[in-house]
């Protein structure tokens, strides 16, 4: 075992460390030891990660950390084993990095709150269980760090425990996850059965060795087969990932503490669904309909939840609705087949998504816990680094060039218009990404510029955050502007490094290789030229209406009834949880407790409590054994016996 | 091999505890507490060579003791364990102590009630250890008398009901089985009671198909009960609402195991075709148990009444887990039986921490206590993940074999038993959050104690348990294996029950 493998082991657990020792000891720590075992935890994972990181990107070889073996019985093995291969190493980079910087940013964030130790704790297990998510090499174990996140997210969530609201929202990300991991779980089973393993090496072993001789080996390997398994899977990642139709705990899950709401439910857990068909790209690409279904809800996903971003007027819940909309792109890429662009995008948004919670929380920080942009307004001067951090992550998730987010989305716009169903997906790309133009400069705008529209009071209090916050802004800030380099286009002449990179360990699809096969250069060019033309657009227009005419789309909604009437609808997110409401969570409650009342207690009882009656009489007797004693027992318990000895004999007499 | 019968001795000694109380002086209730403790730790301390001794690789029964008891009427005191009944054995002997260790607060009659437990854990470890159908029945029904003892001396306000309730059930229930046990004997024309040579002189002479059917009932029946199977269930609330919680735990921990235990050693090896026959029938009894109980958790205020409807669910699926004939589903049935003693023990022992406290139970008089006693709310968020199935803990593995190989041989079953684990998660984290989160509502709350020693001790060895089983699970499913893969093979081989596709045939 090498330097690499060893950091490759360690470097989980000393997340793991961390949560222990903030988790029993935390008490007694107090703040700041428990905040500094939480940053070191975190610090220390991202060194652990360098080594590997040296040896897989100089190499190309991954790096493999066998652990123990997990479960062996009756031909299923499952191997507690990590393994860092080009894929893996990103994600570690990312998590590890993006990590560290939102714990430093949490020592400021979360200073002067009541538990601090267990927050770290949390934090700190989160990380450890991302660690295992990603490393994992086979889906099992990726299933320990799936649900692992999703305990997390359920803990952090809550973490303002005692407020109701809070619990709920995090028991209610927890169920919808459970609910898509009944297709993951099925998903699974299904593998198993066709695969006989578990493992992503064993599972593209197999395919590979389908392919080769052009026909099935294993028995259960057939088209229809295929579409379930990845169709079950692709469940399981919308409830993860927040798509269409299980996106709904996303944004209750802003409950959170807001460096939660940047490491989790914007950096990196909510991207897992996308790993997790990333690791499995060589299955998903044989099935074009569940390669369809993905595009579909990716790109239905980003459009439906940039319309509510438009009309939401809590910071966070913008902010979320973003993060729902932009993992739609990125499914969107991965059902066109462009995986490494899907993923090119969860990297540069895992930067200027955190970035803009971070700054979002920095201005909920300096205003004394306000969140609605109604109040806010005019901050520009008063939060000077996060204005002009938060300007940047703006400017990148716009698409406007030469940003982070300008590369990573015009990709998949490319990709999903020249896909075979390029009018319609590339058409609503385009549109959501207008609108995410849109919703992000009306943010800036109603925080940033304009006059205060806030109490005097708070606005004069507004100050910049500490520099353990704005560290982290900075350098994501850094990263948010400069990582698009790292897959210029070569229509731009760019080498495409990140595509070619991650080439090698995801699968091809081939219509859409087909369909992109050939010379689109000028296609590709002009498809550029109108999505950036688009983007300012967006902008402009926000900047116009929310800057110049702040009056405007109050005075648009009042104009017609019905023109209020679409906006609460918009405002109102389409009532889709009250909608879950009525239709699932109410029913199984009432369902519940009819069973109950008619079926257990008054059918099966009735029945039981008949024979009872005849009882009652022996029920005098038992009375009476009650106050008798030790005695009585044993004189009942002996004629219990004699009682079966005497019928044995009698039936031994009998026979 | 040890040189003694570890098994006699292990049932003895708890009887000879509980004989030696008695005489104990009524107004040492001190001494008494700890006498019983330190006899069911030295029972748990001799019981520790069934897993050190025990050799693995063999479905061979092991710790043989083949006596002659009443040879005139052909029953032997015969014991042994395999690979099925050692673990669970050992949960017996585990899970006493911490029962003991309970019921400290019992005040009334104390040496009468540690007795009582100390007859009970002997019946437990003569049931799993028995290899004569008699002397199984014999230890099956004196299981009965403690407990409804227990139950209906110790218990709450509608005690009577419920020990009745319980007592009535499980009698009824059994006598079928005993009339076929006796059946058996004098039409297969065996020599003794002895399983063995039961099995041996029906291999030898088969019933006739219908008849074995109805002896499969007949078992089936009286373990159906004792699960219990959806719809039989419905004694098991009212028991565990009344019991005290070390009776609750014991009874959740152990007793509910008698039935699912006696499927797999007696009702399957013994009419392998007509369990294949019925597998339908008692899958969709399971699976129906799923769902149902988890229902029946949405609509309950009572949290112990909560968790006696989880067990229904959680028993659902070992049943399906047996059921399934699958290798790997039946591993995981086995192995959540472990799981669901010591999961819903810790459940019912978290619940005792509050009751004693405030005396209620209800969920409504709880809320916003995780401020006040974070310690027990770590604990009871700990082991409501486990018995939910949450990975890294013992209860995921379990479920995950059982699915997985119904999956193969049942997958509608198990497609329809998978959607249970989602109730499971609504319902749990349901009374999880309505006890800990939120504002404390009743004043009362605010001066809750948090866990004491005593109550660590009983909850740190099932909080070990919960993850040392969920990340190693190999050090039990290798001792189980072989017994159970012979169990699976025989049902096989008997009744021509379509296997999954082995390796070779992929």
């Amino acid at each position: 075992m090498n330097d690499a493998a060893r950091c490759l082991t360690i470097l989980p657990f000393l997340c793991l460390a961390g949560f222990l020792i903030n988790g029993i000891l935390g008490r007694r720590l107090g703040r700041s030891a428990g905040t500094l075992v939480g940053v070191a935890a975190a610090l220390g994972s991202f060194l652990c990660a360098l080594p590997v990181a040296r040896e897989v990107f100089t190499t190309g070889v991954s790096v493999h950390a066998p652990l123990w073996t997990w479960i062996e019985t009756a031909g299923l093995t499952v191997n507690f084993a990590f393994v860092a291969d080009r894929l893996s190493v990103v994600m570690l980079l990312v998590v590890t990095g993006v990590g560290t910087l939102i714990h430093l940013y949490s020592a400021g964030y979360m200073s002067h709150d009541r538990s601090v130790p267990r927050y770290f704790a949390y934090l700190n297990l989160f990380m450890f269980s991302m660690l295992v998510l990603i490393l994992a090499d086979n889906l099992l174990v990726l299933f320990v760090g799936w649900e692992g996140v999703g305990l997390c997210s359920y803990l952090l969530i809550g973490f303002w425990y005692e407020d109701p609201e809070k619990a709920l929202a995090g028991r209610k990300a927890f169920i919808v996850n459970r609910i898509g991991d009944f297709g993951f779980v099925l998903g699974m089973f299904g593998l198993f059965v066709v695969f006989g393993s578990l493992d992503f090496t064993a599972i593209q072993q197999n395919l590979l060795t389908a392919q080769d001789r052009l026909q099935a080996p294993v028995p259960f390997l057939n088209i229809t087969t295929v579409t379930a398994i990845t169709l079950a899977l692709f469940f399981g990642a919308t409830g993860k990932s927040a798509q269409i139709p299980l996106y709904t705990w996303l944004p209750d899950a802003m409950a959170g503490p807001t460096p939660v709401s940047a490491l989790i439910h914007a950096a990196t857990m909510v991207t897992s669904g996308l790993y997790m068909i990333c690791r499995l790209s060589h299955l998903f690409v044989l099935s074009p309909a569940t390669m369809g279904v993905i595009a579909g809800v990716g790109a239905a996903t980003a459009l439906f939840a940039a319309l509510i971003g438009l009309a939401q007027t809590d910071i966070k819940k913008v902010l979320a609705y973003s993060t729902v909309s932009q993992l739609g792109f990125m499914f969107l890429a991965m059902g066109v087949g462009a995986f490494s662009a899907g993923f090119f995008h969860v990297v540069t948004h895992a930067f200027f998504k955190a970035l803009l919670f971070l700054g979002a929380g920095s201005v909920i920080h300096g205003m004394s816990g306000e969140q609605d942009m109604r109040r806010m307004g005019g901050l520009r001067g008063k939060l000077p680094a996060t204005f002009a951090t938060m300007l940047v992550g703006t400017i990148a998730i716009a698409g406007i060039p030469p940003l982070a987010g300008f590369f990573s989305k015009d990709e998949i716009v490319w990709r999903a218009w020249s896909s075979p169903q390029g009018l319609i997906l590339g058409t609503m790309a385009l549109l959501s990404s207008a609108l995410t133009s849109f919703y992000m400069f009306r943010l800036v705008a109603m925080t940033f510029l304009g006059q205060p529209r806030g109490s005097a009071e708070v606005h004069s209090h507004a100050h910049e955050s500490p520099w353990t916050m704005v560290l982290p802004l900075a350098i994501l800030a850094i990263l948010s502007a400069g990582a698009g380099f790292l897959n210029v286009p070569e229509v731009l002449h760019g080498s495409a490094w990140f595509s070619a990179w991650l080439a090698p360990v995801l699968g091809t699809f081939k219509p859409a290789a087909a369909a992109a096969a050939g010379d689109h250069h000028a296609a590709e060019m002009g498809l550029m030229v109108v999505s950036t033309l688009i983007a300012f657009a967006g902008s402009g227009l926000a900047l116009w209406i929310y800057v110049k005419n702040p009056g405007l789309p109050a005075a648009f909604v009042q104009r017609s009834a019905a023109m209020g009437q679409m906006y609460a609808l918009v405002r109102d997110r389409f009532y889709i949880d009250e909608a879950y409401d009525r239709v699932i969570v109410r029913p199984v409650k009432v369902i519940a407790v009819i069973l109950w009342t008619f079926v257990d207690v008054l059918l099966i009882d009735m029945f039981v409590n008949l024979i009872a009656l005849v009882a009652e009489v022996i029920s005098e007797a038992a009375r009476r054994i009650q106050d008798g004693a030790v005695g009585t027992y044993a004189v009942w318990f002996l004629a219990g016996a004699m009682l079966v000895l005497g019928f044995v004999v009698w039936s031994g007499v009998a026979a | 091999m040890t040189g003694y019968p570890v098994l006699s001795t292990l049932i003895f000694a708890p009887v000879v505890g509980a004989v030696a109380l008695l005489f104990m002086p009524r107004a040492n209730v001190r001494e008494t507490r700890l006498a019983a403790l330190s006899v069911s730790f030295l029972v748990f301390l001799l019981s520790i060579p069934l897993w050190t001794e025990f050799r693995e690789g063999t479905a061979a029964l092991q710790f043989v003791e083949n006596r002659a008891w009443v040879p005139a009427l052909g029953i032997t005191w015969s014991l042994g364990l395999d690979g099925l009944s050692m673990p669970l054995a050992l949960l017996t002997t585990f899970l006493t102590p911490i029962c003991i260790l309970a019921s400290w607060s019992i005040q009334d009659r104390v040496k009468e009630y540690m007795a009582a437990f100390l007859l009970l854990e002997a019946a437990m470890l003569g049931t799993f250890a028995a290899q004569d159908l008699l002397l199984f029945y014999v230890c099956w029904e004196a299981m009965l008398i403690p407990m409804f003892l227990i139950i209906g001396v110790w218990g709450g306000r509608r005690r009577i009901y419920a020990a009745l309730k319980f007592f009535i059930f499980t009698v009824v229930g059994s006598l079928p089985m005993f009339i076929a046990i006796l059946y058996l004997y004098f039409q297969s024309g065996a020599t003794s009671f002895d399983l063995a040579s039961i099995r041996e002189a029906l291999r030898a002479s088969p019933l006739a198909l219908d008849v074995s059917r109805v002896c499969f009932v007949a078992f089936a029946v009286a373990f159906a009960v004792k699960v219990p199977v959806w719809p039989l269930h419905t004694w098991l609330p009212d028991a565990h609402v009344e019991a005290p919680t070390a009776g609750s735990v014991i009874l959740a921990g152990v007793l509910l195991k008698m039935g699912t235990y006696g499927l797999l050693r007696f009702a399957i090896p013994l009419f392998p075709e007509a369990a294949a026959h019925y597998a339908p029938v008692m899958i969709a009894l399971a699976v129906i148990g799923i769902i149902y109980g988890s229902l029946m958790c949405l609509a309950q205020e009572d949290m112990k009444k909560l968790i006696a409807y989880s067990s229904v669910a959680h028993l659902g699926f070992c049943v399906l887990g047996m059921f399934a004939f699958s290798e790997k589903a039946l591993q995981g049935a086995v192995l959540q039986m472990i799981n669901h003693g010591i999961s819903t023990g810790a459940l019912f022992l978290c619940v005792g921490v509050l009751y004693e406290r405030r005396h209620t139970r209800l969920l409504e008089d709880f809320g916003g206590i995780a401020r006040v006693v974070p310690a027990f709310s770590a604990v009871l968020i700990i082991v409501t993940l486990s018995s939910i199935g949450l990975p890294g803990t013992n209860g995921f593995v379990g479920e995950f074999l059982i699915l997985l190989g119904a999956f193969e041989t049942q997958p509608l079953a198990a497609i329809l038993a998978t959607s249970g684990v989602v109730l499971g998660a609504v319902y749990m984290l349901w009374m999880v959050q309505r006890v800990l989160f939120g504002k404390i509502v009743h004043e009362e709350n605010e001066a809750l104690g948090d866990l004491r020693g005593r109550e660590w001790a009983t909850l740190l060895p099932l909080l070990v348990l919960i993850f040392f089983i969920g990340l190693a699970p190999n050090v039990l499913l290798s001792r189980m294996e072989p017994t159970l893969t012979k169990l699976v093979q025989d049902v096989r081989d008997s009744a021509r029950v379509s296997a999954p596709p082995s390796e070779e045939e992929r």
